[in-house]
């Protein structure tokens, strides 16, 4: 039902939008400082990504990095309208215009960028597939998974992940593909399905969410795909691209000069000219990019930087920073230089 | 004045003289045209607009479009199939068939069961027997009130608590149930299995008509020559002697539990059963009403008449009274059977890979969101269309004869 609803919803927007959508260069920044607010396409149910606490207020990863650029661009991280997306509806949302960018756990691939018209600015998350099995099983690698039932989630990349790894290793599989979160959850701990399949870092906060009985479940150790995830906007508008682009990586140069939210006045008065640069003491850097000068100052001073927002989101789920972690640390995570 | 060849009812009706149609607003046949212009004009207008927005848009998003893609290797697994499909090998074309079948075959058994159980639930509300009538009623009352996502999601719920796999019940010597569904032994098919089909085929058509020829000789003769002799022998000893006469093969295969899955004999899903149960039981309850409708909707003074000549209160019900309810009952029957065809698609709830299910991971795949609902739409309205076309044969065909 949901399905079809937002196919249906999605065909619907398509066929209703507006033809008259302005090609100039920053349309989209026109239109948010117009509104006033971002409007975000997040999951909304995904813990460690975007999940509202008891107060209503969505927390995770993707939510921050949505606040981030909704700071960069209106000054105020909380002008911003969260959009909750299912995997199906996230991409004709993002065309027809209803979002003006995802951070949707969206894995960047090749088929995305030329056949949806639109493109990815950022990957603020390298993940992995994964399978989690319980341990009455008694599996020790995917490799002796052959002719187990897998719950995945349809309409993903995992779905296909793990349809070529099988495919790879010779081995057969019975796939229950289920739409909604907690129905697939449920069938995977009724034990209807052998292994449950999707990002590891997913995984890992499935397992930490069990409590006590996370020891009955093992995160197998084979990763079988790379999965960057990251942010999506719409071809075509190379200013707000950019925007999201560097709202990423501002945040990690904070981090690489231990920038924070708490002593980012006290890096208004630093001498080191990258520093001075990022913010906004020296340079144009803000205004070439069509924004404040102070944008990066926002940013940081009300979402902080890459690694305080994993600290407050990641962290608290027991996953590991690992491929995570800075590129001087050893993990992925680079920003080029700011001049 | 009145002499018989002016009484109006033998005079052929006399056309009213033809008046060319004014241009004016007074005229009602110039008043239709200019509606029905307007009318004509604004859906074209309005499909038109649709059709070419949606071209600008897709254009200017720089979204693919057309329906390539059904011919590029899916990819994307499905759990369950009636026909060969491996996802390294075939083509969304071939993913997409295998949809469509898997709903066709939830469609027609779904009708089927619907049917049968409609007609108990709907004959059992009238009967006498006070408890089975209300036990029929309550069916009805409870089944209709609960919202068929409801009946799946719980169906599906327990099909979940049963054993996990591992632990499966085995009821029967090769029979096992577990939240996997059911597994049963399936016999080995050799050539003598089809001969004895084919054999039993025919004997039923000679049967057939060796009834209507004993009931023609009852009519005229009043003495009904015996049936069952050629029964028996068509449907029976012919079928088996062919068996017989090829060998008598009989190999049942086994299913035999493995780690994760069982290899051999027939199968049916965990999923497959909650949604055929979910959907029987529900509109059932709504095919009960019709039926009970139908019958209720025949004077009763048929009834009293048949049981004036003796009938049994069943060969009335059968030989009298159903026959005329047909005619009040297939028409909204028609629309219960629609909705068992349309309502299969909530099967995406519970993971059957339905025809929707299919779609949609196929057109989130390749972003192809327009391609796949008219896909979508384009079966079930031919699914749809069949069901009508054949229910309205059917109605003509028992539509009371008028002389």
């Amino acid at each position: 039902m949901n399905r079809l609803f937002a196919g249906a919803l999605a065909a619907g927007a398509l066929l209703t939008a507006t033809a008259a959508f302005a090609q100039s260069g920053s349309a989209t920044i026109d239109a948010i400082i117009k509104r006033g607010e971002l409007n975000c396409g997040t999951a909304g149910n995904s813990p460690m990504f975007s999940l509202p606490d008891s107060q209503g207020v969505i927390r995770g990863l993707d939510a921050d990095s949505c606040r981030s650029v909704a700071a960069a661009i209106l000054g105020d991280a909380k002008k911003i309208k969260f959009v909750p997306l299912t995997a199906q509806a996230r991409f004709t949302a993002l065309q027809s215009g209803e979002v003006d960018l995802l951070y949707r756990s969206t894995t960047w691939t090749l088929g995305r960028e030329s056949n949806l018209g639109a493109m990815f600015a950022s990957v603020n998350f390298y993940d992995g597939t994964g399978f989690l099995v319980k341990a009455s099983l008694k599996v020790a690698s995917a490799k002796e998974l052959d002719g187990a039932t897998i719950c995945v989630a349809p309409g993903t990349s995992t779905e296909l992940a793990v349809s070529d790894y099988f495919r790879n290793n010779k081995m057969k599989f019975t796939p229950i593909l289920i739409q909604d979160l907690n129905e697939i959850q449920n069938a995977y701990l009724a034990g209807r399905c052998d292994a449950y399949s999707t990002d590891a870092s997913g995984l890992a906060g499935f397992r930490f969410q069990q409590g006590p009985k996370a020891v009955e479940h093992i995160l197998l150790p084979d990763i079988i795909s790379k999965e960057p995830l990251g942010a999506m906007v719409r071809k075509g508008d190379d200013k707000f691209f950019d925007i999201v682009r560097w709202t990423y990586f501002v945040t990690l140069i904070a981090e690489e000069y231990g920038i924070t939210a708490a002593n980012v006045d006290d890096a208004l008065k630093s001498t080191v000219p990258e520093i001075r640069r990022l913010m906004g003491l020296e340079g144009d850097m803000g205004k070439s990019l069509g924004v404040d000068n102070k944008f990066a100052y926002n940013v940081i001073k009300q979402t902080g930087n890459f690694g305080e927002s994993w600290d407050r989101n990641i962290t608290p789920y027991g996953v590991p920073r690992g491929i995570n972690k800075l590129w001087n640390a050893g993990g992925l995570h680079y920003a080029p230089p700011l001049r | 004045m009145s002499s018989t060849n002016s009484d109006p009812r033998l005079i052929a009706p006399r056309a009213a003289p033809k008046k060319p149609m004014q241009f004016s607003w007074s005229d009602p046949r110039f008043r239709a045209l200019v509606w029905q212009i307007i009318i004509v004009g604004l859906i074209v207008g309005g499909i038109w607009y649709l059709v070419s927005n949606t071209a600008a848009n897709l254009a200017q998003r720089r979204i693919a479009t057309g329906f390539g893609f059904m011919g590029r290797v899916a990819g994307i697994p499905i759990g369950e199939s009636l026909i060969p499909y491996d996802p390294a090998l075939h083509t969304y074309a071939r993913a997409f068939f295998v949809g469509v079948l898997n709903t066709l075959m939830v469609t027609v058994i779904g009708v089927a069961c619907v049917t049968v159980l409609g007609t108990f639930i709907g004959i059992a509300g009238l009967s006498g027997n006070f408890l089975l009538s209300r036990l029929a009623r309550a069916y009805v009352e409870i089944m209709r009130d609960i919202p068929l996502l409801l009946h799946l999601l719980f169906w599906y719920a327990l099909v979940l608590k049963l054993p996990i796999l591992r632990e499966a019940i085995e009821f029967l010597p090769g029979f096992y149930i577990s939240n996997n569904g059911f597994k049963v032994p399936l016999l080995d098919w050799q050539p003598a299995h089809t001969a004895a089909l084919l054999i039993f085929i025919i004997g039923l058509g000679v049967v057939i008509q060796y009834r209507r020829r004993a009931a023609r000789i009852q009519n005229a003769t009043g003495v009904r020559p015996a049936v069952w002799p050629v029964v028996l022998g068509g449907l029976v000893v012919a079928p088996l002697l062919a068996w017989l006469a090829l060998g008598a093969p009989f190999h049942l295969e086994m299913p035999v539990k493995g780690r994760f899955s069982f290899t051999g004999g027939g199968a049916m899903s965990g999923e497959f059963i909650a949604l055929m149960i979910g959907l029987i039981l529900y509109h059932s309850a709504y095919a009960g009403e019709i039926v009970r409708s139908g019958i209720q909707s025949v004077a009763q003074g048929q009834w009293e008449a048949a049981g004036a000549l003796g009938l049994y209160r069943g060969t009335i019900l059968r030989k009298i009274v159903l026959p005329q309810a047909l005619r009040v009952i297939i028409p909204p029957m028609t629309s219960t059977y629609l909705g068992v065809a349309k309502n299969s698609s909530l099967a995406v709830a519970i993971g059957y890979p339905d025809l929707v299910a299919i779609v949609n991971t196929m057109l989130n795949q390749t972003g192809q969101a327009i391609e796949g609902i008219a896909l979508i739409m384009g079966v079930y309205l031919t699914i749809s269309l069949g069901i009508s076309l054949f229910m309205n044969w059917y109605n003509a065909r028992m539509a009371l004869v008028e002389r």
